[in-house]
């Protein structure tokens, strides 16, 4: 009789919530009880709030049992865990659950599925068939599939990616690079870290793709040490698509040559854009770069070079294998395609929900999400990071979609989301934005090394309540100046946070709520 | 608990050519220096100018540029906890309060007794099993006092957390 195989996820949201504890306990159970088992370290389904998930494969498919404890393996295995077996922590087959069933899973399709570093599982769930694709139909037509897909930028920008790569082909150089942008430090988001635990050679196969394409022919990963085990994932994975000659010389025998290392950073927020980032691989002080030049002009060490968020480049490989437009048919206005959005903070169901553009807040936060995990009013959530703006409940009806959030002066950013319940006062998130802005600022622009202290105390002085209305409008002041003139969108967003708090909550502020009727 | 070889110059010699190939060398070797000596010792500093051909000032702005990077030997214990929005909106302030004053210490200082380092992080990726912390390189979520009580008890019993 085959041995049955058991799924414990090995990422960090997993271990962080004692997956490895449960691993070992399980392995120690069985072996007492004399029974071989195959036990998988995959990757999270994304379904953090049942973590750490247990799964195991039965003939209808894979019956998942979670939240898991240490302490409840002997009860597991007493019901029958190893042929799916009813217990109070069953949630039945995993890919019934509402949660994932609902989404559309095209840059995440194998995330929680396969083991991550078998190339074998990788492939078996149309691993590298974007590659081979791209190899037949040559250089410029790849470019021009990512061009027809209108995948936009995923770090939050949203520059549409093909156009990217067509100016960097274009570009004479002696030496072109991509350069994967995986400094994900936005709170509430946690995409490129699942993918590059869960399934690191999707992110290595969109690169080598991405190689390919405009003739590049060194690539970096640049993630952070707030990502140690990414890292450690990551690294083998490159290992493992070298030796079976899917990165280095004359790949799979095209003769085209890619290959790419592992850089970490040093938790500096500000390498998450894309100039400062640049800096750091050089190996220096993350200082932002005045644009132009653009780095797909004179990017890393001055060469043409791509450099994209982690999900954008981890989505190239089903464009390649389905076709540019395939992927172009979900979503909507000029958002194509699909969005892995974060459900993160005081959230019932947080995790990650890949679907098409055009799902509204109201329906992410709500239905999904199933409002708040202290089971209060939801008050506010934060979309889009620490540059993003607090959107209320009454803008829940807002569709997740780059213009429609721009429309509300809101950034959909990297996709997260944070909610925050009623117990939240506004006035110190706005606090916040200011002060870990000037705590990250990188010092190279004055409206955002300056601008953000004098917020802050700005900040302190109406929170003290101190010349209240004076200082909210000198706050007002100093945040189009913020916006306008800083070099980078660190100190030209954190007005978002800041205004958005205001216009949208200004009894946090002390303010009479009637002050700033342009709030909507 | 991390740990770490003493301060050697040979040693850093090595450990600075084992990483001088590689294109922006800088933070590779200072991320290699910390992981072996724990932080990295001023004299690494000149070391690393003149094998990359740089001036001190640029290394020395390197370093000090970079939060992670430290220049003074950290405690036996280290714990980052995150201070971002989602970790806030399930009252990471109110446990890093409570941290404070069950190592006591302040957040990013180091004990006198040199013990425990308390510090912020910005953001685990841990956002949907908030608040997070990173113990000894450990990532922990869902955190909470009994979790902190626990770290506390661990460290005073010269025990790593989760031996317990």
């Amino acid at each position: 009789m085959k041995s049955p195989r058991i799924f414990v996820p090995n990422d960090a949201t997993a271990v962080a919530c004692g997956a490895n504890r449960v691993a070992h306990k399980l392995e120690h159970e069985l072996l007492a009880r004399g029974v071989t088992a195959d036990i998988t370290r995959n990757g999270s389904r994304g379904l953090f709030w049942l973590e750490p998930l247990i799964e195991v494969e039965t003939e209808k498919g894979r019956v998942g049992y979670g939240p898991v404890k240490p302490s409840d393996v002997e009860s597991l295995l007493h019901a029958g865990l190893l042929h799916g077996g009813d217990h109070p922590l069953c949630v039945g087959l995993v890919d019934e659950i509402p949660y994932l069933k609902k989404q559309t899973r095209l840059t995440f399709a194998r995330v929680g599925i396969i083991d991550p570093l078998s190339l074998t599982d990788y492939e078996a769930h149309g691993g590298y068939r974007g590659l081979k694709r791209a190899m037949e139909i040559g250089p410029s037509a790849t470019v021009e599939e990512v061009v027809e897909s209108g995948l936009r930028g995923r770090g939050g920008a949203g520059f549409p990616t093909g156009i990217k790569w067509r100016t960097v082909a274009a570009a004479p150089a002696e030496q072109r690079y991509i350069v994967c942008n995986a400094d994900e430090g936005d709170s509430g988001t946690f995409a490129d870290r699942l993918i590059m635990e869960a399934d690191p050679f999707c992110l290595i196969e969109g690169m080598t793709i991405a190689g390919l394409a405009v003739g590049a022919t060194r690539g970096y990963v640049y993630s952070r040490s707030e990502y140690p085990l990414s890292f450690v994932v990551m690294e083998k994975a490159i290992e493992k698509a070298r030796d079976a000659g899917l990165l280095g010389k004359n790949i799979l025998g095209s003769g085209h040559d890619f290959d790419l290392e592992m850089r970490m950073g040093a938790g500096a927020y500000v390498c998450g854009e894309e100039t400062a980032l640049l800096e750091s691989l050089e190996g220096k002080r993350g200082l932002v770069r005045a644009k132009p030049p653009l780095p797909a002009h004179k990017g890393l060490f001055q060469q043409p070079t791509v450099i994209n968020n982690l999900v954008s480049l981890a989505t190239v490989p089903v464009i390649l294998d389905k076709g540019g437009s395939f992927y172009r048919d979900f979503g909507m206005g000029r958002s194509r395609g699909t969005m892995p959005i974060q459900l993160a903070g005081n959230i019932k169901y947080g995790g990650l929900f890949e679907t098409a553009f055009g799902i509204s807040l109201g329906e992410l936060v709500n239905d999904i999400g199933g409002g708040t995990a202290s089971g209060r009013p939801v008050k506010a959530v934060q979309a889009g990071g620490p540059l993003g703006a607090y959107l209320p409940v009454s803008q829940f009806d807002t569709p997740f979609d780059y213009e429609a959030f721009a429309a509300k002066d809101a950034l959909i950013g990297h996709g997260g989301i944070v909610v925050f319940d009623d117990t939240v006062d506004l006035a110190r998130m706005a606090h916040f934005a200011m002060e870990f802005c000037a705590h990250e600022s990188c010092g190279k622009c004055t409206p955002c090394r300056i601008g953000s202290t004098r917020g802050a105390e700005t900040l302190e002085k109406v929170i003290a309540g101190e010349k209240r209305e004076q200082n909210l409008e000198l706050l007002r002041d100093l945040c189009d100046t913020m916006k306008l003139g800083s070099l980078c969108a660190l100190g030209g967003f954190t007005p978002y946070p800041v205004l958005s708090a205001l216009n949208h909550f200004p009894e946090d502020f002390g303010a009479t709520p009637s002050l700033p009727a342009a709030a909507e | 608990m991390a740990v770490y070889e003493d301060w050697s110059t040979e040693r850093a010699a090595q450990v600075i050519a084992e990483h001088r190939h590689l294109e922006g060398a800088t933070m590779p070797i200072l991320h290699a220096l910390q992981e072996t000596f724990g932080f990295v010792p001023d004299p690494a500093v000149p070391m690393i100018a003149e094998s990359l051909n740089l001036s001190r000032a640029e290394v020395y702005g390197v370093l000090t540029f970079y939060h992670d990077f430290r220049r003074a030997a950290p405690g036996h214990h280290v714990v980052k906890m995150c201070a971002a929005e989602a970790c806030q909106s399930m009252g990471g302030k109110a446990l890093a309060d409570y941290a404070e004053d069950r190592f006591g210490v302040g957040m990013g200082e180091t004990s006198p007794d040199g013990k425990i380092t308390l510090e912020p992080i910005y953001c685990l990726g841990l956002c949907a099993c908030s608040p997070s912390a990173l113990v000894d390189g450990q990532l922990v979520g869902r955190l909470d006092r009994a979790a902190i009580d626990e770290m506390a008890e661990c460290f005073a019993a010269g025990k790593d957390f989760g031996d317990a």
